[in-house]
């Protein structure tokens, strides 16, 4: 096989950086380390310091992990989308601040995998919207928006509070974020249903175990049948914890400044 | 030298059946386990789609000849097949995923669109509205335009013999398994990465086949330099993979179970995010498509590129700055001031770049400006060309930390998105497409290039509508939000901002509605251009102008 003897460009060897640019133009490997070389620098500067920074994520006391029952309900929070219109994230502006509280830290998502910031408002923000209203108005809410707001342009979710919670496999889901660093306990992963169902339920002999192991953590019955825990019980929960880990009476703002 | 070999089978066609048989067999084990019925369709779907690869390959086999030649007549013996699929594929997908887009665009006029049922609702298929457009749609125009571009401009056929065949039809399976997927409620909640892992898993086998059949093409080529739509392409083949394996790092509960979890958390999983998500459309979505501006508008309007310098500069300023612009879209967040600040200094220096592949791609019609006027192809091409040059314009402007404080959450984002999208994005793949299809089918022209030019201008003033009820919307609610009475009071509830939006959203639903007529109309005129009795006349592939 021979091909044809090609016209070439540059007849002499000239050291001007357009021809020195051919050997990209004309290897395809030199042309693909070259790209990688390019791509690659923004991401390690703007990437890496982030997970050795020790000012990335603030100092702050309170946060802990979810509960099986609220980890249940945030998996029902992105399985049906609900960060495509809400954020859960408060920018440090006057109008936020008034609107939804205390601007959010950087700590208060260091347990979320992934993170749910969200990048559109159609409705508010929630990164706070834990106990602000009760459970009662979130089980109407949910099941039909406009029957609380009325302009509301929320979907309906009726099918959340038909259907049963499935906490089969909770724990499996807790011992796997145990592994990419949420304080999960041995302990916690071994009593993730019980947990699920004692926080779903008021009254219950195992309260002190399950409140020991998630402080400050809310326990009673979230409005559904009792004893029968739904999918709209766990996304409740979920709301319901929302921005309220903080304490922002006892939060230094002064001493976490970046 | 080939054809005196009698026939047998290719250790590739062998090989793939063996692994194919395996997927089978062990998908029906995983869906037999499988903790959801979800999870458990999607592993039957693997395992039918491999018992009809299987298949496929057997019958490719009884109708294939001993060899397939490299060249005849001296001439190369390109691959189109595959081409052909992936363009089909693309007007398909783009119909669906338009037509997904008009629906939800319904919900936020009037919510009673959502039916009350999950399958329905907003939240699932908005992802699939995304997913649809973006990675189906925009994926099928650039595996198809960049198959053909490759072969044309190495005067090579596409390297491997089943591998381009994998690449498409493994790719369309990918989209089907995310967009049920999106449906049935598995998703991993990050925004334009929502396929879960066995997905994304399937996806990196599929890619990294898609980069070694366009290397392996490129190794075969006649020119000693390659062509600059191969740098775009290659740029954005290599740069996708690696954001895709760097945002979907994560742990599966279980091989039987869909959930899987994200191993980064936080601020951190915020800032890979952004990093995947604004170099999805830097890669994706701009350097693919430019490829197909610096080898279609060329082409079609016959004239070279206008600067090869500025395409060299423009290149290596697009990829290097574009990988830092992600924190732009975390302003005023929890993710630190440095990175926030990193973020928007090089969103704005990435206007210069930007402008540089809009300057190559319009002076390129130097000389033959009058072809707008006649060639309804050309101009939608041009057209695109000047939407780019727009939203990357308005992206820089956004990315300023104070615009961005009235502009982030807020509508004016989805304009500007779809001003990218259906202006530049879709604008050229519309053009590329129109160009392809005669080429691919060996017709002289498409069927209608009066219809072409309907598509043209029911589409645009369908984008018209779009991008100004959004703009109109983002910054009156933007307004709205930070509003305050004489005494110091916010002025609005947050539903008294929503309400007002209606109207917009109605105007932005009649635009979207008129953008997917003009996909029909397109779809129309291609059936009829590939129905068409009409052979091509040899050697004419050039758009014929009345009067030439």
């Amino acid at each position: 096989m021979t091909h044809p003897a090609q016209p070439s460009r540059s007849p002499k060897p000239s050291s001007t950086l357009w021809q020195k640019h051919q050997v990209f133009e004309k290897n395809s490997i030199i042309l693909v380390i070259g790209i990688l070389v390019a791509i690659s620098i923004g991401g390690l500067v703007e990437v890496l310091p982030l997970f050795y920074l020790k000012s990335t994520i603030e100092k702050v006391e309170g946060i802990r992990p979810l509960t099986p029952l609220e980890l249940s309900g945030r998996n029902i929070y992105l399985r049906e989308g609900c960060y495509n219109c809400h954020s859960q994230m408060i920018r440090p502006l006057r109008d936020e601040v008034e609107r939804y509280g205390h601007y959010s830290l950087a700590a208060e998502s260091m347990y979320d995998h992934p993170f749910q910031w969200g990048s559109k408002r159609t409705g508010p923000d929630l990164a706070r919207v834990g106990s602000k209203y009760s459970d009662d108005w979130h089980r109407d809410h949910l099941r039909n928006p406009r029957s609380v707001v009325p302009a509301s342009i929320m979907p309906g979710y009726p099918w959340l509070e038909q259907t049963p919670l499935d906490i089969a496999h909770i724990g499996d889901n807790m011992a796997v974020l145990a592994v990419e660093g949420v304080p999960y306990t041995p302990e916690m992963v071994a009593a993730a249903i019980s947990d699920a169902k004692t926080q779903g339920s008021a009254d219950d002999a195992a309260t002190p175990a399950f409140v020991g192991r998630y402080p400050k953590a809310i326990n009673r019955d979230l409005g559904g049948n009792v004893g029968k825990l739904t999918e709209a019980d766990a996304l409740i929960a979920y709301l319901q914890l929302l921005g309220t880990q903080v304490d922002f009476k006892l939060y230094d703002d002064k001493a976490n400044i970046r | 030298m080939d054809g005196i070999y009698p026939k047998k089978l290719r250790f590739g066609e062998i090989g793939l059946s063996v692994v194919m048989a395996i997927l089978a067999v062990g998908a029906i084990v995983v869906a037999a386990k499988a903790w959801t019925p979800e999870y458990a369709f999607h592993a039957y779907l693997f395992s039918a789609a491999a018992v009809a690869a299987i298949f496929a390959i057997a019958n490719r086999y009884t109708a294939r000849d001993a060899a397939t030649p490299h060249m005849i007549d001296g001439k190369p013996n390109y691959n189109f097949g595959p081409v052909k699929f992936a363009t089909l594929a693309a007007m398909f997908w783009g119909l669906a995923g338009f037509t997904v887009g008009l629906y939800i665009a319904l919900q936020l006029a009037w919510p009673m669109f959502n039916l009350d049922l999950p399958w329905f609702s907003f939240g699932r298929l908005r992802p699939l509205h995304t997913s649809a457009v973006i990675f189906a749609f925009g994926g099928n125009v650039l595996l198809a335009t960049s198959f053909y571009v490759v072969q044309r401009t190495c005067r090579a056929r596409l390297a491997g013999d089943l591998a381009p065949w994998f690449v498409v039809l493994g790719y369309n399976f990918f989209i089907v398994i995310a967009g049920t997927g999106y449906l049935l409620g598995i998703t991993q909640g990050k925004e334009y990465a929502e396929p879960e892992w066995y997905a994304d898993l399937w996806l990196t086998v599929v890619w990294v086949t898609y980069l070694l059949v366009f290397l392996g093409t490129l190794w075969k080529r006649e020119e000693p330099h390659i062509y600059v739509a191969n740098w775009f392409y290659l740029a954005f083949i290599v740069t996708i993979a690696v954001l895709h394996l760097g945002n979907n790092a994560s742990v599966p509960v279980s091989i039987f179970s869909s959930k899987s979890y994200i191993v980064w958390s936080g601020v951190q999983d915020a800032m890979i995010q952004w990093w995947y998500g604004h170099n999805a459309v830097g890669f994706f979505l701009t350097a693919g498509f430019l490829a197909i501006m610096y080898y279609f508008i060329p082409k079609r309007a016959d004239r070279p590129i206008y600067s090869y310098r500025l395409s060299i500069i423009h290149f290596w300023a697009l990829i290097f700055m574009y990988i830092w612009a992600g924190p732009h879209h975390l302003h005023y967040t929890a993710l630190p001031d440095w990175a926030q600040t990193l973020g928007m200094t090089f969103s704005i220096m990435l206007w210069m770049p930007s402008w540089g592949g809009m300057i190559n791609g319009l002076m390129t019609l130097s000389g033959a400006w009058d072809k707008l006027r006649t060639d309804p192809v050309l101009r939608m091409m041009v057209v695109s060309v000047a939407f780019y040059g727009m939203s990357t314009f308005e992206g820089p402007v956004m990315s300023i930390k104070s615009v961005n404080s009235l502009s982030h959450y807020t509508d004016w984002g989805i304009g500007h998105v779809h001003s990218g999208a259906l202006g530049w994005v879709a604008y050229v793949s519309f053009g590329a497409i129109y160009c392809l299809v005669p080429w691919l089918w060996n017709r002289r022209e498409v069927y209608s290039l009066k219809l072409v030019n309907w598509h043209f201008w029911v589409s645009t003033i369908g984008i018209v509508f779009y991008i100004t009820a959004m703009w109109v919307a983002g910054i009156m609610q933007g307004l709205m939000w930070r509003a305050y009475t004489a005494l110091g009071f916010l002025e609005y509830s947050f539903v008294e901002t929503s309400e007002a939006m209606h109207p917009m959203y109605i105007i932005r639903a009649l635009g979207g509605g008129l953008f997917l007529l003009g996909a029909v109309i397109m779809a129309y005129n291609l059936y009829k251009t590939i129905r068409s009795p009409e052979p091509a006349a040899l050697g004419s592939r050039a758009a014929l102008v009345p009067g030439e």
